[in-house]
Parts: C-alpha cells; structure tokens; sequence
C-alpha cells in the first residue's frame, strides 16, 4: 500500500513538473483575484473578518481550478485503465491524489498568502501566522478530501467542468465557514494570536468524516 | 393482477387524507393563538414538519444508497432516487414557507442571522445537483453507482452542515426539536400532528411516484413484445436523469438486445 502510494504521488509529481498544468495556474489565479478585489472593493488595505473572507474564497475558488483538472488527465490518457489493470489497493489512488491535490494547495498557499499580505493585508501577518498556518492545513485536508471525491465524480459525466464546482462548493460550505471563522482574528487589527478552538474542532471533525467516506465510496467510483 | 400492491397506496393515500385534514382542522380550530405572532404563528404547523420530514428524507436517500451499493440491486437505487426527489419538492416548499414566514415575523423575505433557514438552503443547494449530476451520465449502470456514492455523501453531509452553520452564528429560531417542553399542550398536540401528516403524504407520494415507475416499466416491457411481434423497429429510450426499474424477467432477452443498440453506445 505505501509503495503503491508512493509511486503514484511521485507519477502526480513528476506530471505536474513536467506539464505545469495545475499549480502555476492556480497561484496566478489567485493573484489575479486579490487585484480584481482591490478594485472592486475600492480598498486599499483590509482586516478582519473581510480580509478572512477574501482569502478563503480566493483560495477555494483557486483550488477548483486544481479540482476540475486533478483525474482529468487519467482519464484521457489512459492511466486510470492502467492503474485497474494492476493488481493494487484502490484506495491506494484516493491517497495518492489526496496528497497530490494537498502539494498543489501548499505550493499555492506559499505564493497566495504572502502575496495577499503584501497587496491587501492592512495588519501585519506576524502575531497570527503560527494560528493562520494551523488553520489552513486543517482546511486544506478538507478541501483535498472532497475535491478527490468530486473530481472522480465528474470526470466521467459529459459536464464535467460544471459539474465540478456545483457539486464541490455547496460541501465545502462547512469549511469556508469554519476557515474564515477561525482566522479572522488571527487577521484583525489587534490580533489575539490564536484561533478559537471549537473551529479548528469543527474542521478537524470534518476532515476526518468526510475522509472516512471517501475511503469508503472510492471504490466505486473507479469501478470500470 | 397484483392486489396487494395496488392497495398499499391507497390505504396511505386515504390514511393521509384522514391525517391531513385532522392537523388542519386542529391548526385552525383548536391550537390556541400564539400572543407575540398571532395567526401568523400557524404556518409554523406546516414549515417545520416539511423541513424535517424532507431532510430526513435526504438522509434516508443515503441510507437506501448503502443498500443499492451493498447489493448492487438497482431497485434500491430507485428508491434512493424516489426519496430524494420528494424531499427535493418538500424541502422547495420549506424554504418558500420559510421565507413567508420570516417576511411576516422579521419583516424580511430571507435573513441570514439565521442558522436553520441557511443551512436548509445550502443542503438544498447540494441536492439540486442530484439530477445534473445523473442526467450527465449515460451508462445507466454508472449512473446508479455514482448517483449513489452523492447521495450518501450528501447524507452525511447534512448533520455536519447544521453543525457548522448552527455554530457560526446564535440563534434565533424558534428551537422546536429537543425543546417541546416550551410548547403548551395543545400546541405540541398539534405539532405532533401535523408531522405526522406531512410524513405520511411524503410516503404516499413517494409510493405513487413507485407505482408509475413500476407501471412505466411493465407498459415499455408490452411495448417491447408488440414490437417485437409487428416487426416494428425498437426505438432507444431518451436519455433521463430518472432511473427506471428493471424490466420483468420474461423480457431480459429484449433488454440486453436494447443495450447492444447501436445508438445507445456511448
């Protein structure tokens, strides 16, 4: 099993060096979006619960362009043929991609966050980003747990592009809400320093639900 | 003939109308006036049993899913799709009492300090996709699969939704579950009620909406053999997000026949 993850992550990896497919994508796009805030806010600089706001929206809406693209490939391509020809656990993929989709989501968080400190962020990042960091990963494991489960949804239907978002967004709800809670008054004026805990509670809960379940419902997704 | 199962909804559909009309009555003759709300208080017999009956709706959905994926029988996959699609209409009607109601008592059509009206709205908003989501796929046997991996991921998905939404913000809807013990007598009689006639009419609708699937099933299996008799070429059924029961066994011939049609590859 851990071989078999292993070697899918690093074919994730070395796809991803080679065809730059996701990652640049996504960090630009976020980039993008916190200019398009900037003017269309008419704000020069932001705190609180609006800065928590923009920041969770931006990266969920950056993480869809990862989401829509994560079996995409596999599926055209053949890999996923290839992978029931072998003789191998099928959750070993759901593990893989997770992790793959969670690499994505650090790299762009990497670029995304000090880029919105710089542009956006009136109160300095200092104080509350041990808090911000432990936020984000809870989040992140949320959002690379379902984008998995919806991306192998979709791939095979006609609308996959559509269908991606509108299924993804509605049952990430939980995690925006959570996220933003949770690190708005790590980004306020005079930050506390820490999050409130029954968020990083509420997270924690819904990662390890909706993992369970997507352990247990990958199969049959990649049944044929 | 099959008498058994042509009874069946009919003693629902009568049991439903008895119930139906008792909470009614019971809402306008015998609860007594709520003081700050009045009249308008009424529709709250009506909101909050839709709201539940269609959310337990959803999660029974699910739970008739893990039967479909655990057998593989694709008739559990109907009733999946038969409970989901009821509390799709009910949880509509909920959220247009819902917002009746809340135009009435807070003075605006939708008002997001409030955590049970919000959370309805994003489980809705999740369940619509259901039939996007089935109406995109083709091979009716994935279909079923993958309809039923959403719904129960959307199942388990609808506790955890209230959780989050109920904690993001201090309520301040009337709570009625868990905290009857407010209710005066008369009112928790009717309550009572009236939940249970909007239960019934969903079991009733959903074994009407059973009944016309299985009655669409056997007309296409006659169809089939009249056609095939005449010689009439057989045509491809159009593409549905609705699953349709499988065919008596007398005509499997005729189905796997209709599945190596040259216009149904996908």
């Amino acid at each position: 099993m851990k071989r078999t993850v292993g070697a899918l992550l690093r074919k994730e990896m070395l796809v991803e060096l080679r065809t730059l497919e996701s990652v640049p994508g996504m960090s630009l796009f976020s980039l993008t979006t916190f200019v398009i805030f900037h003017f269309a806010l008419n704000r020069n600089s932001i705190d609180g619960d609006l800065a928590a706001g923009i920041l969770w929206v931006t990266l969920l809406f950056a993480a869809m362009l990862g989401i829509n693209r994560l079996f995409v490939a596999d599926s055209e391509e053949g890999a996923l043929d290839g992978f029931l020809l072998a003789p191998v656990d099928r959750s070993a993929l759901l593990a893989a991609k997770v992790l793959a989709l969670l690499a994505y989501l650090v790299v762009l968080e990497l670029v995304a966050v000090p880029a919105f400190a710089l542009l956006l962020l009136g109160p300095s990042l200092g104080p509350g980003l041990g808090g911000l960091v432990a936020v984000l990963a809870l989040g992140d494991i949320g959002v690379a747990v379902i984008g998995t489960l919806v991306s192998a949804l979709a791939v095979r239907t006609r609308a996959r592009d559509l269908l991606g978002p509108l299924l993804a967004l509605p049952l990430l709800v939980p995690v925006v809400i959570a996220g933003a809670r949770a690190s708005s008054p790590l980004l306020a004026l005079h930050s506390s320093g820490t999050p409130a805990g029954r968020w990083l509670l509420t997270l924690a809960l819904y990662d390890l639900l909706f993992g369970l379940i997507a352990y247990a419902l990958f199969d049959f997704l990649v049944e044929d | 003939m099959d008498w058994k199962a042509l009874a069946a909804p009919r003693v629902l559909a009568v049991a439903t109308a008895v119930v139906l009309t008792t909470a009614l009555t019971l809402v306008f003759f015998y609860a007594p006036l709520e003081a700050e709300q009045g009249f308008l208080q009424k529709i709250f017999y009506v909101h909050v049993p839709l709201a539940i009956v269609s959310l337990c709706g959803f999660v029974a959905g699910g739970i008739l899913a893990i039967a479909h994926l655990r057998t593989g029988d694709s008739r559990w996959d109907v009733r999946s799709y038969v409970a989901i699609h009821m509390s799709l209409i009910f949880g509509l009607a909920t959220l247009i009492t819902g917002s009746i109601w809340a135009k009435g008592s807070w003075g605006h059509w939708w008002v997001w300090n409030e955590p049970t009206l919000v959370s309805f709205l994003i489980v809705f908003l999740l369940y619509a996709t259901y039939q996007p989501l089935r109406f995109a796929i083709e091979d009716p046997e994935r279909q079923a699969r993958y309809a039923s991996v959403f719904a129960i991921t959307a199942g388990a998905f609808v506790p955890m939704n209230f959780i989050a939404v109920r904690l993001s913000s201090a309520y301040v809807h009337p709570r009625v579950l868990g905290a009857t013990g407010n209710l005066p007598g008369a009112m928790e009689l009717t309550f009572a009620i009236s939940l249970a006639a909007i239960a019934l009419l969903y079991l009733t609708l959903c074994s009407l909406e059973l009944h016309t699937k299985r009655a669409r099933a056997q007309l296409r299996a006659l169809r089939r053999r009249v056609e095939e008799r005449t010689g009439a070429p057989a045509r491809a059924p159009a593409r549905s997000a609705a699953p349709s029961l499988p065919l008596p066994p007398r005509t499997v011939g005729t189905i796997t026949s209709m599945r190596n049609h040259p216009g149904r590859e996908a």
